[in-house]
């Protein structure tokens, strides 16, 4: 028990989370969870998506209240009513979707709300310099005034920690803060946790990326519908166990077998540019039944890259072959009839129409299957929507909303439009960012089965355990080259972070 | 065997179309039973409160005076729907107006009025053709290329006359918004009512329809999913400025005559029926079902304050607050949901 129980005085000075439960309406979130952090530590918070990470980050940062439980902060009492009272008590979060105001400077969004005034007019000079030293504390040299729209992710978030070390937080919780960042940015952010760890600051770090926890974490937490279910005492564990807690049954394999491709090349791209750069000279050709895995940093330009090859990007020069017939790659449309799809890199903005049902989402883009003529008949939608539910496995009925759904079925709903046509060429950019580890392994299965049922497969994947383990050979980009195909024999973590870094 | 199986699922198909039907003329009004709860409790106070409302006589009056009103906020739901806005309505039908009587009337070109309608479609379509340009290619946000046609719109509309209206059509013109068919029915009205089923079979039941909730809802969804959304957005705004020309055909034929300065402010009338009928600004939803009683409302409203001798500023007022009531209720449903 880390409270004493006759004094009820803490052994030490951090934050003691004492049986948090929360409820929304008959939904229990949060079922008696009770957690410690010390001073000087960094603990990490696994769970599936809904496992109730988030709901415990809230209530501790203020802007959840919770129904039971208490939490001991700093020796006291601690029940922040808001998000401003929790700060004010030294307890800050930093959110997965960053919250700045991109217009303004780096300063300015350090200091909004506090700005610094001399004689009614703001003191442009003294907020500059104060942030401008937090920035160097955090080893990020970018000017103070520079406008928040201009920085990359990575630096915007480091714009975050610097606001969160200027309102003196000495718990800092951590929401996913890898998700968007390239190996050497993390390896950034991870070197600056260490730092303020050594200054005597907490963190709560929560995070999707396994491999990750073993390298920051000190302890680890793990959740799972609202309970914590395994506290761990050191962070090496076995990926494999922290997995099995999470899911709460045993994962038996991550990643389906591969069966062997085909002979017949499929698509053959050569010598591919885009017009800014941001892929240079690409020549690659995938088979039939094949596995295509494209890796590299964040920035490499392979979204970029399969974007172009699908018609949603224009090309400067180069040349796109389906089945040996040039592909005219004037838009989407056309790619799409030559029998190249795309699932989107970001499911939300680009893949599904959140407000819409299945139907109309899997209607969107077979108008030419589900409308003869034009006419577009609600229950051959259905029927459709049907078919492609059963097929893709989607939690889920023809008029439901896209939105009500889990990220995983989202998924499943994108690839289930595709999948009917049938297309010759399925690229998928990042199939898995965001989802459960338990809804991936499906995801999984599904592209295993594309490439089974005969289809050239592309995969573009951040993850790298994700592209070695479901990729019969993995192209490596960096800065736009490519800097080599590796077979599946050769491609190992170490030769694909080679190539990605060079 | 193939018959057996033909006849089967004919049989299918004709109990789940007697099912479906029920659930069409939902589909048709979906997400507007607020607004039509609003026009039912409407019209029942102002049937309540005047002995005049509820006369055949007054209700045909309603519809006469929202044909014009009707046939543009048809083709603001396509451009709303699409997330678009569409301000220069008010100006095209001026503009539309005043060509067709520059083409038609004696002292002028004297060509005739069917010319002269063909040519006052043309160019509103035209019209709206140059906003869908504006946003699909200048890349301009809608509000601001067509604030811009909508001054240039009612520029040109002054420059024909120099200002001056036009007044005096051929009777079969006139007729065509006062003879009342059947005895009910003027040739104006049978329009508006023909364009709304014509347009809500349109985007309830055609793929390209169905491509316009789509890209309300998301436009780079719908291009990825190789829908041609810039030549739909083009034409959705093509369609909305001659449907605006058409109505100020009808606003020609109810008053015999075309004036430069006609239709100012309909176009904020026009995204109000649209709005108060449960679209969203923000585009993806949104139907021709709920425009229609967002006109009727709007109609009703007006006809029913005139009715009980209210003051016109105050009509005003009270159409404001309506409208906000009406968007505010909506919002509040749709959180609860």
């Amino acid at each position: 028990m880390s409270l004493d129980p006759h004094t009820g005085e803490s052994p030490h000075n951090g934050l003691f989370v004492n049986g948090l439960c929360k409820s929304y309406g008959p939904v229990q979130v949060l079922a008696d969870a009770s957690f410690e952090v010390r001073p000087g530590e960094v603990v990490a918070l696994l769970g599936e998506n809904g496992a109730g990470k988030s709901t415990v980050s809230n209530i501790i940062a203020g802007s959840t209240r919770p129904d039971a439980g208490t939490i001991i902060w700093r020796g006291k009492p601690y029940s922040p009513a808001n998000p401003a009272a929790a700060i004010e008590a030294g307890v800050g979060m930093i959110h997965q979707e960053l919250k700045l105001l991109p217009d303004l400077s780096v300063a300015e969004n350090v200091y909004v709300g506090r700005l610094p005034m001399r004689g009614g007019r703001i003191d442009r000079a003294t907020m500059n310099a104060k942030a401008s030293a937090q920035l160097k504390r955090l080893g990020l040299d970018v000017s103070p005034e520079r406008k928040v729209r201009t920085l990359r992710v990575a630096a915007q978030q480091q714009v975050e920690i610097a606001k969160a070390l200027t309102l003196n937080a000495e718990l800092l919780i951590l929401d996913e803060p890898t998700a968007a960042l390239g190996g050497e940015e993390t390896e950034l952010l991870f070197k600056q946790i260490r730092k303020l760890k050594a200054e005597g600051m907490s963190f709560v770090y929560i995070s999707h990326r396994l491999d990750e926890i073993a390298q920051i974490a000190d302890r680890v937490v793990v959740m799972r519908d609202g309970r914590i279910v395994a506290r761990h005492e050191r962070a090496d564990i076995p990926v494999r166990t922290v997995v099995e807690q999470m899911v709460g049954r045993s994962v038996e394999r991550m990643f389906p077998k591969l069966s062997a491709p085909g002979t017949e090349t499929v698509l053959e791209v050569e010598n591919l540019s885009s017009p800014e750069r941001s892929f240079n000279n690409v020549s690659f050709s995938v088979k039939s039944g094949e596995i295509l895995g494209i890796a590299g940093l964040i920035g490499a330009g392979r979204t970029e890259l399969v974007r172009a090859i699908a018609g949603a990007d224009p090309i400067s020069s180069g040349a796109v072959r389906v089945a040996g017939q040039p592909v005219h790659l004037s838009g989407p449309a056309a790619a799409i009839r030559a029998g190249v799809v795309l699932v989107p890199e970001d499911r939300k903005e680009q893949g599904v129409v959140l407000e819409q049902t299945i139907g109309e989402n899997l209607a969107i883009g077979n108008f030419d299957h589900v409308a003869p003529k034009g006419w577009v008949f609600p229950k051959a939608v259905q029927r459709f929507a049907e078919a492609g539910i059963s097929r893709l496995g989607v939690k889920g009925r023809p008029n439901q909303a896209v939105s009500k759904l889990s990220g995983g079925n989202q998924q499943k709903v994108i690839i289930a439009k595709w999948v009917s046509r049938p297309p010759k060429v399925f690229i998928l950019d990042e199939p898995t960012r965001g989802i459960d580890v338990g809804a991936r392994a499906a995801i999984y299965d599904v592209i295993a089965d594309l490439a089974r049922s005969g289809m050239a497969v592309v995969v573009v994947s951040s993850d790298l355990e994700e592209v070695l383990g479901l990729s019969h050979r993995v192209l490596v980009l960096s800065r736009g080259r490519q800097r080599g195909i590796l077979d599946r024999d050769e491609a190992s973590n170490i030769a694909v972070m080679e190539l990605a870094t060079s | 065997m193939a018959v057996s199986n033909e006849t089967s699922e004919l049989k299918a198909g004709t109990g789940a179309a007697q099912g479906a039907s029920g659930a069409k003329l939902s589909a048709l009004f979906a997400g507007t039973m607020g607004p039509l709860i609003g026009l039912a409790l409407l019209c029942l106070a102002l049937a309540l409160t005047t002995d005049t409302f509820l006369t055949v006589r007054n209700i045909l009056n309603v519809l006469d005076q929202v044909t014009v009103l009707g046939i543009m906020a048809i083709g603001m739901t396509l451009v709303i729907l699409i997330g678009g806005i569409d301000l220069s309505v008010g100006s095209v039908l001026a503009l539309a107006s005043m060509v067709m009587g520059y083409v038609a009337y004696p002292d002028y070109l004297n060509l005739g009025v069917p010319v002269g309608i063909a040519a006052a479609l043309i160019v509103a379509g035209a019209c709206g053709l140059v906003s869908g340009l504006l946003v699909t290619v200048a890349k301009l946000p809608p509000f601001i290329a067509t604030l811009a046609m909508m001054s240039v719109a009612r520029g040109l509309a002054n420059m024909i006359t120099d200002g001056s209206q036009i007044v005096g059509f051929p009777d079969w013109f006139t007729n065509l918004s006062i003879v009342r068919h059947f005895g009910f029915l003027s040739v104006t009205v049978g329009l508006m009512i023909v364009l709304a089923i014509v347009f809500a079979i349109f985007l309830n039941y055609r793929a390209t329809g169905r491509s316009l909730y789509a890209i309300g809802g998301s436009a780079e969804v719908a291009r990825l999913s190789g829908i041609p959304v810039k030549s739909l957005t083009n034409w959705v705004y093509a369609i909305c400025g001659l449907l605006a020309g058409l109505a100020g055909i009808v606003l020609a034929a109810r008053l015999d005559s075309v004036q430069p300065s006609s239709g100012v402010g309909y176009e904020l009338d026009t995204i109000a029926a649209v709005v108060i009928g449960g679209a969203s600004l923000s585009g993806g939803i949104g139907s021709i079902g709920g425009t229609a009683i967002g006109v009727l409302i709007i109609g009703v409203l007006r006809n029913g304050l005139n009715l009980l001798g209210v003051s016109p500023f105050i009509q005003q007022v009270v159409i404001g607050v309506v409208i906000a009531l009406a968007v505010a209720t909506d919002t509040w449903r749709r959180r609860r949901q």
